[in-house]
Formats: C-alpha cells, structure tokens, sequence
C-alpha cells in the first residue's frame, strides 16, 4: 500500500499537461498547444492530429483509461463560435487527469473518432452527436443514442430551444422579481411540450425511430453441425421487469445463444444537461439527487466537489473549504449511501437469477434502517439534497425516530448517535455476514454467476468502466485511492479486486466493498463526536456568482461506478449565477459500452444476470 | 365464515336489511354492485413497470415494511393483459410514451391509472426538458394522482386507498359509471408518432390550424415589409 501511496504522491505532483505537451510537441509542433484561457487546463490538439496525438497519449504516456468525453457550444464567446470536444485521460495507476480538446466549427461539425484508440468513447461520442451534431469520422455506429432518429435539431446546441423557452438563464424574469406563476402549456398552440418545424402536418409524420436498430441483422437461416437454428431477434425491454428501469436490448440469437446486442436507451432521457445549463449552481443540487435515484447523497458530493473546485479557481468572495465535521458528514452519508445501494444491487441481481424477491427484501430493510436517518438529517428519504458547496445543509439532528434495530416493530425516539452506534458498528457488519452466509456459497449463485459475463482486464480498462465491473476485473482502480477527495486519506480502506471478471466476481466485490463501508464507517464515527457542535456550512456560499469562469471536473467514486461532472463557468456580470457547461459523466452508461462484449456466446437469460450485476440505474443511464 | 375476526363480513353489509339476532357477522345482505366493488378492489393486480425514481419507491411500498398484500395488491404482474392498475411510476419522456400507450392498449377493461410523483402527474421538476412529457394523462386517463417527488409508500398508499374508494363508487347497473360493458369494443388511444417531434394523432386538426396560422403570419409580413417599401 505504502508503495501505491508513494507512487501516486509522485504522480499527482508532476504537471500531466506540461509533461505530455513536452513529448508531443516535438511531433506535433504547433497542432498541439497547451489551452491558455484562464482556469482551464490541458492540450488544444488540432482535429487532424486527434487520432495520432491520442494514439501517443494512450500507449507512449500511459494514459489508458478514458474517463469522459464530451462536447461543449462555445457560442458567442470572444475567440470565436466553435464545438470543442473535451476528453479526460487518466492512468489507471492512478493520479491527475490529461485533458484533450479539440475544436470543429459548428456549420459543419466534423471530428475523427478516438473509438479505435479508447473503445469507451463509443457511447460517449454518439451522445455528443445526437446532442450536439458533431458527426465523427471512423465510429463504426454512428446515430442517435438518446433521441429518437428523426428528431429535429441537436438540443443541446446553445442556439437550440426547446417548446417551453422562456428564457436563457434562471431566475426568469416572470418568477422573479415580477413573481407571476403561469402554466407553459397555455403559451404553446398544442397545450403541449413540442414544437414542430415550420409548415408541418399529418402527411410528413413519418416514425423511423426504430428502423435503425434492425438493419444490418443478417436475419437469416443458418445450419451449424447438423442441427437447424434460426437467427431470432429479440426485443428486451424498455417494458421489462428484468431491465432495471426502461432499458432496452436488441438482441440477436442463434437458436438461444446471443450473437449481436445492442442497448436502446434515452426512454427516461430527461435533459439533465440542458435544464443544468439554464439553472442556477445551486439549483442543480437537487436535480444531482435523480440522477442515481438510489444513492443520491454521493451525486451531490461530485457535484459540490466539481463547484467548489471552481469556486476555488475563481476566488469567490465568503467562500470556505467545508470543515472537518461537514466532510465528516459527508463521509458519513457517502458511505451509508454506499451500503445501501450495494445491498440494494445484490438483492436484485439475485433477483435476476431467479431468487424472486426474497434476497431483495432483506436488502430492502436494511435500507429502510439507513433511509430513517436521511430523513430525519435531510428532510427526504430517497431525494436529499443535502451537501452545499463548502458543506451540507445541516447538521445531523440530536435526535431522530426511526423504526427500532433490535426490537423491529415499533418507530421510537432515539439519540441520534446511539442510533449510529448500533447502526454501524452491530446492525451492517452483522448483515454483510448474513448476506455472505446465504448467498456466497449458494449453489445456485454459483452455477448462475462464476463464468458468466467474463470481461478481461485490458477490455475493462478500454471499455472505460469503472466502480465494481472495473474492480471486478483485477484493476485496483477507485478513485477514493487514485485522485483522492474529501477526508479519505485519512482512512483506512481496502480496495477489494476480482480475479476472473465474471458476474460472480463483481457480487463478491461488492460484498466486500459494503465491508469496508462499515470499516470506514466505523473509523468515522468517533471523531464525529469529536466535533460535535462544529459549523457545518458558511452561508455564504449559498448562491455563488463565479464570475472569472473557468473549467472544473469533480469526480467521486459513486457505488455503480466513477461519477464525474464536467462543468464550466463563462465569464462576465450575465453569466455568473449559471453553468455554462454541465456534463455528468454517468457510470452506469459508460458501464454498459461493454455489455455487448460480455453477452456474446451466453444464452439469453444469461443477459439479464449480466445486466443485473453491472448494476445500472436509468436515471444516470439517460440522464 | 363464523370467525368474524378474520373475514369481517359488517363491511360488506347493507345496513338497513336486518338480520335475525346472533348471525351478525357471519351473513350480509347486499346489493350486486357491491360485492362485485368490494371484490375487485381488493384485488387489484399492478403492472410490475416502473419508470423512473418512483419505482424505487413503488418497490420500497411492496415490501415487507410497508406491505402491499394487505392490500390484494402484491400480485404485480408482468403483463399487462394480467393487470387492473398501471402505475405510472416516474418521469414520461416522448420516447418512452409510445410503449406506455401500447401497454395501456393492452390492458383489460376495466384499468385504472395512478400517476406516481410530480413527472407523472405534470412533467414535475423535468417538465422544461425538450423530450419530457407534461403529464401523462396528455396521453390517456387518469384516476388517481398522487404528488410527490417521490411520494412516500405512505402517500403512494393513500392514493390506493383513493382509487379503492373511486372502484367502490362505481354502479354496476349505470352505463356511464362502468363503460366498458357497454356495446362495442372501447376505442384504443391512438399510438403517438415519432417525427420530429412527438404528435398525437388526436392534434391531426390542430396541426393543420397552426400551419394554415403560420402562412397567414408570414403573408402578413410580407404584406407589411411591401406597404413598407
């Protein structure tokens, strides 16, 4: 451990971008330019040289793992109107990030495709296509993702308005100050959210939404050793009680096992990004909970790690690092949220396998326990919105009413750090034990899960996945360890890794990491009561302004995976109160970049246990 | 049926048609209307569909803490030729809103829907968004909404309770009260259309208005830039 540590101190210290910018100028000369705008950091690499530049990143530099790519509109800005594509690069043996960027202009928006160097971007590029019409050179599948093929425009072009437009940046002029509430459906002729092109009717209606996910099947008859298979495709979802939410799979099957499957998504893509950019920083918070609905405390930590690391840049007057008790706290709340969202997962992959509901219902409990004491410290059970940027909303109460541990029947008034006391150090590390004793050595949990799903470790690494899929593979990587936040180098904590990258692997990785959540849990809870009575939050940070601009990407290493979130600030008195950029990198869709390669050659329900142990949630799937 | 702890049968009963001293309890007198109302709603069949966060919730409502079998409810089916209830549990995108009509094409008279939460109800906190549906009953019928961003089981267990007392308001025996056993098949709502944007066939009319609007405006600037000149 001592020598990771070492090496990753070395590492953080060492500027990437310099580094990396001394090797490729001298290839490169002047297609390679480091960015100089205020707050922002890493290369501008010219488009023609993309592929090349990052063919040198990955296997000269080492920058192997591709965490996020994604576009952003400068419209309107001093150095002209363009699309620039940002890419993080990390090193999966850990430290600071590379960032690539390069620009195409907006008429015809061009890019070569880094799918051939980091096949993770494969998603990644076809969102910012569909999104941002940026069309790219060499992607093998290169059409919608979110949307339906046929939509009109690219929403998320700044010059893209949607049918309730009022304005371009909260607070709206009618909220406040002139305080009138109206209905947006009484403004649109269709009392509805569309808009139509111009001159449109009933006779050009065409729905070619689903045409393209059925060419190029090969649906045909083929004979394999004597015995007649049909090739068969099947439609998973987005109406399925496997599918976790509304995902959807087009799968090809030759007699019953897959050939080819391709994720459908966006049926619960709710425009996270575009309603972000018209919100306030603050606004944001609460939307950040229903992303990953199930551990919605940990997205609001990315969230106010990414806006405080701004702030920070930007000197942003009243602004205060959070202090020990608020990271605390958080610490706290992450890890519970951790927990939960484990237990949570390995209940319904037995699910998946057919254990129907019984394994999920002792996972469920357990999170009832956890959920009493977000609500009495948050005020909501599921959507907290509880961390601000330089703290949390408050402090945990002195007392709450939850529904007892040990004697489990009645709701009673409990001290609130009795309740902990209990919580963490007899009630979660006797169920990890309880859950390990009934499902770890089940025979059927063994049959169904060892073997099933493999993805090697260099995949795993070129797929982008993170979190437990990653873990599961043999890669030590979390990003608690490699790019440390918070107080987690303080604490002690293992990274449990897999050996064989299967389905059964990726439970055992999970099971162990609920381990050491209570292990961390359990170191965090003295100095709670340490710090009794310390301030958790400065007020005034409640509505920044950040009005030098400026980039910032906070990441945290969330349950399903590593949540990163891209954000900029744009400079100047009107644009100060609202992101100009915001980005989530959402594990759970990265994740799935490698679902086709880990379905290949299993039977059809193998899917659907598969799915159920990269452990996806829609609302970060299709944001 | 004379343990009337069990399976109280005072429920069920009219009031006002006696009963001889001492079978209180073990028999009641009632209308057909209301047994076949009794009955139905405490067997009310959910999909098992959730959408989105309130799914979550809609979950956390079928287990052992809070309990839907005290309902009749905790048989969810899978398909929706089994289900009674469609629970719209979470945000309606425009994608999404094409398979929820067709499965709730699919459903057996008679159905119910319950909007879950603040999205299904009115788009709730995504309702700006540009693939979001204000509400879903745009699309087709509503019964029971239940706010809430989610709602807690407790609220999602009101708004059952809300529909059990709409079923047992219905009469059997008048039409407008139990349509679907009136002549003829129930009209299907009409799939929406993904084009451009989404349409609903229903607004065939209305689009050709907005066009017919459209050229007026334009023709009227044009007039007006010409009396300019």
């Amino acid at each position: 451990m001592s020598d990771i540590q070492e090496f990753q101190s070395k590492d953080i210290v060492a500027d990437p971008t310099q580094e990396a910018l001394n090797v490729l100028s001298e290839r490169f000369g002047s297609q390679v330019s480091p960015d100089d705008r205020k707050n922002y950091t890493g290369l501008v690499v010219d488009r023609d040289a993309l592929t090349d530049v990052a063919r040198i990143v990955r296997d000269e530099l080492g920058y192997d793992y591709l965490s996020s790519a994604t576009a952003v509109d400068y419209l309107g800005y001093e150095d002209g109107d363009y699309l620039e594509m940002v890419y993080h690069c990390y090193r999966t043996t850990g430290g600071a990030p590379l960032v690539l960027k390069s620009r195409t202009p907006r008429d015809v928006a061009t890019l070569p495709s880094v799918v051939s160097i980091w096949p993770g971007a494969d998603f990644q590029e076809r969102e910012a296509y569909d999104l941002y019409g940026i069309y790219f050179n060499g992607h093998p599948n290169m059409k919608r993702i979110l949307l339906w093929e046929g939509f009109e425009g690219h929403p998320m072009r700044k010059d893209w308005r949607e049918a309730y437009y009022e304005e371009e940046h909260k607070p709206f002029g009618s909220r406040w100050p002139a305080g009138h509430v109206t209905r947006a459906e009484e403004f649109n002729p269709f009392g509805r959210n569309v808009k139509y092109p111009e001159g449109f009717t009933m006779d050009q209606a065409y729905d070619v939404s689903e045409v393209d996910h059925y060419e190029g099947l090969n649906l045909g008859v083929q004979i394999e050793g004597g015995i007649q298979t049909d090739r068969l495709v099947v439609n998973l979802g987005p109406h399925h009680p496997s599918t976790h939410g509304v995902f959807r799979m087009v799968v090809t099957l030759n007699g019953e096992t897959v050939e080819t499957l391709e994720p459908v998504m966006g049926y619960l893509h709710r425009n996270h990004e575009k309603i972000g950019e018209r919100n306030t920083w603050g606004m944001n918070m609460p939307f950040t909970d229903r992303l990953d609905y199930i551990s919605s405390m940990s997205n609001n930590l990315g969230y106010a790690l990414a806006v405080e690391e701004l702030m920070a840049k930007s000197d942003v007057k009243g602004f205060s690092q959070p202090t020990e008790r608020a990271e605390l706290i958080r610490v706290l709340m992450v890890e519970l949220t951790r927990y939960v969202s484990h237990t949570w997962s390995i209940g319904f992959l037995l699910n998946d396998m057919g254990a129907f509901f019984t394994p999920a219902l002792y996972g469920i409990w357990e999170r009832e326990l956890i959920l009493d004491f977000f609500e009495a410290t948050a005020g909501s059970r599921m959507m907290c919105n509880y961390m601000r940027f330089g703290g949390v909303a408050y402090d945990i109460p002195a007392r709450l009413r939850a529904q007892a541990i040990l004697e489990n029947d009645v709701i009673r008034d409990f001290d609130t750090m009795d309740f902990l006391r209990e919580l963490i150090f007899e009630r979660m590390p006797r169920f990890v034990d309880e859950y390990h004793k009934l499902l770890t050595s089940n025979e059927i949990v063994i049959s169904r899960a060892q073997g099933v799903g493999i993805l090697p470790p260099e995949l795993a690494i070129a797929y982008s996945t993170s979190g437990p899929v990653l873990r599961g593979s043999g890669i030590p990587y979390d990003v608690r360890r490699a790019q440390p936040y918070s107080i987690y180098p303080e604490l002690e904590f293992d990274i449990p890794v897999g050996r064989n990258g299967d389905v059964y692997d990726r439970y055992l990785v999970r099971l162990e990491e609920m381990r050491q959540s209570v292990r961390i849990l359990q170191q965090v809870y003295p100095r709670l009561k340490e710090t009794a009575g310390m301030p958790v939050f400065g007020l005034d940070a409640y509505a920044p302004r950040i009005s030098e601009g400026g980039e910032a990407y906070g990441r945290v290493e969330n349950p399903k995976g590593e949540l990163g979130y891209y954000i900029i600030g744009r400079q100047g008195k009107e644009y100060d109160q609202n992101p100009w950029r915001y980005h989530v990198r959402a594990p759970s869709f990265i994740n799935l970049t490698a679902l086709e390669e880990m379905c290949k050659g299993h039977k059809v329900a193998d899917i659907v246990v598969i799915l159920g142990s990269i452990d996806i949630v829609l609302g970060e799937v299709d944001r | 049926m004379s343990n009337h702890q069990s399976f109280d049968l005072h429920e069920l009963h009219d009031p006002e048609i006696p009963i001889p001293e001492g079978l209180e309890g073990s028999i009641a007198a009632t209308s057909l209307s209301r047994i076949y109302n009794w009955s139905r709603a405490r067997s009310t069949w959910p999909l098992l569909f959730g959408l989105a966060c309130c799914a979550i919730e809609m979950i956390a409502t079928a287990s052992s803490r809070y309990d839907m079998s005290r309902f009749g409810m905790e048989v969810m089916r899978a398909s929706p030729r089994q289900a009674d209830l469609l629970i719209v549990s979470g945000t309606v995108t425009k994608k999404m809103v094409v398979p929820i009509v067709r499965i709730y094409n699919q459903m057996p008279e008679p159905k119910y829907v319950l909007a879950m939460g603040a999205c299904a109800s009115g788009g709730g906190p995504f309702k700006e968004g540009y693939n979001v549906v204000s509400g879903i009953d745009k699309y087709i019928p509503v019964d029971v909404y239940v706010p809430g961003c989610p709602p807690t089981p407790q609220a999602l267990i009101y708004g059952f309770m809300a529909l059990h007392k709409k079923m047992e308001g219905q009469q059997l025996f008048q039409r407008n009260s139990t349509p679907w056993y009136s002549r003829g098949p129930v009209d299907e709502i009409p799939i929406p259309i993904l084009g451009p944007d989404i349409i609903d066939p229903r607004q065939a009319s209305l689009l050709r208005q907005e066009v017919e609007r459209q050229a007026q405006g334009v023709a009227m600037t044009e007039a007006q830039a010409e009396a300019g000149d």
